[in-house]
């Protein structure tokens, strides 16, 4: 395989650059959502420090909302970090995505555009990779884009957000879904592609119904993955393969 | 108010387990062609996942947002229209019904 993976460049300011600018007109969809975060984390009673401070150390919009929605007098610890686990699972199989390009560049910058790791910028760098142009200025810069304006929404959401009492009345609170949506669409289709996501949808709802709660992200995604497990891409004739892509 | 600062701080650190953990694994295990295809169709199946409960259990102002974004997105491709898409098809649905 290793091969057919392209070589990665290291870090540059320049590309660091580059790839916050590339990611800014999308951010600002993420300033709504922050915003949204914002009002929604006052309202459930969080302090601003609290409310300032879960964005900033969290930086996961999915995980901060199931969070409130848990957050109450009595907090349930476990419940509250097993979710967050079980929902930002997907960093896993996003790192590992990008591991055939990352293991070239030094540990440091590995694990330090890890820290800004979410999925706008993964799903743009890996696009960028799997095209043979692998970029991580983009992931670096373009995390740094989205946490900038997740913080500054966030800020917006607390300090403004009592203007808009009612986010779903603007539809903003589709803001994550649709989002989420348009990366899965904006991704390879096959086929194979296709399947992956019917059993992921499917398996997903029947977790969803029968099993504890949040175990729906993952079990989907396992159902997606076995998929891709069972049925492969041709590996005779790569080059075919990377030019489908 | 110090407890939950705390949780605050538990959370960060079970994420950034996260945004580590998937290269650190890696490192370990190496890639095959099988883990890689597993992968790819694991990433889109996550989102999907996430996905379901909204278009199961949400409104149909809801469920008609995410139809509204597939369908722009595979018209042009682009996210940010999709999305806006997605987001006026909820509010406007959501003021006419």
């Amino acid at each position: 395989m290793s091969t057919a993976v392209s070589i990665m460049p290291g870090l540059t300011l320049a590309g660091i650059g580059q790839g916050f600018w590339r990611l800014l007109p999308l951010s600002m969809f993420v300033v709504v959502f922050g915003l949204a975060y914002g009002l929604a984390a006052v309202q459930t009673g969080l302090t601003p420090l609290q409310t300032v401070f879960m964005s900033f150390a969290v930086f996961a919009g999915t995980a901060q909302f199931a969070a409130l929605e848990l957050w109450g007098g009595q907090i349930p610890v476990i419940p509250l970090l097993v979710t967050t686990f079980a929902i930002n699972a997907r960093h896993l199989l996003m790192g590992a995505s990008l591991y055939p390009w990352l293991k070239q560049v030094p540990a440091t910058q590995r694990f330090g555009s890890m820290l800004v790791l979410s999925d706008a910028n993964w799903a743009m760098t890996l696009n960028d990779c799997q095209r043979g142009k692998p970029n991580l200025g983009l992931l670096v810069g373009g995390g740094m884009a989205l946490w900038v304006t997740w913080m500054g929404g966030t800020l917006l959401g607390m300090t403004f957000g009592n203007l808009i009492a009612n986010p779903a009345r603007f539809g903003l609170d589709m803001v994550m879904g649709c989002f989420m949506l348009s990366m899965v669409f904006g991704g390879r289709k096959s086929l194979r592609m296709v399947l992956a996501w019917c059993v992921a949808a499917l398996t997903a709802w029947l977790a969803y119904r029968y099993l504890p709660e949040n175990t729906h992200v993952v079990v989907g995604a396992i159902g997606g993955g076995l998929v891709g497990l069972f049925w492969m891409e041709k590996p005779a004739e790569p080059k075919a393969g990377r030019a489908d892509k | 108010m110090m407890a939950t600062d705390g949780l605050n701080g538990l959370l960060g650190a079970v994420t950034l387990l996260t945004r580590f953990g998937g290269v650190l694994v890696m490192s370990v295990v190496p890639i095959n062609q099988r883990v890689e295809s597993f992968i790819n169709a694991m990433s889109g199946s996550v989102l999907i996942a996430i996905l379901v409960p909204v278009a199961v259990e949400g409104d149909m102002a809801a469920r008609m947002a995410l139809l509204a974004t597939a369908a722009v997105m595979l018209a042009v491709r682009r996210p940010m229209p999709a999305i806006a898409a997605g987001i006026s098809v909820a509010a406007g649905w959501r003021y006419l019904m």
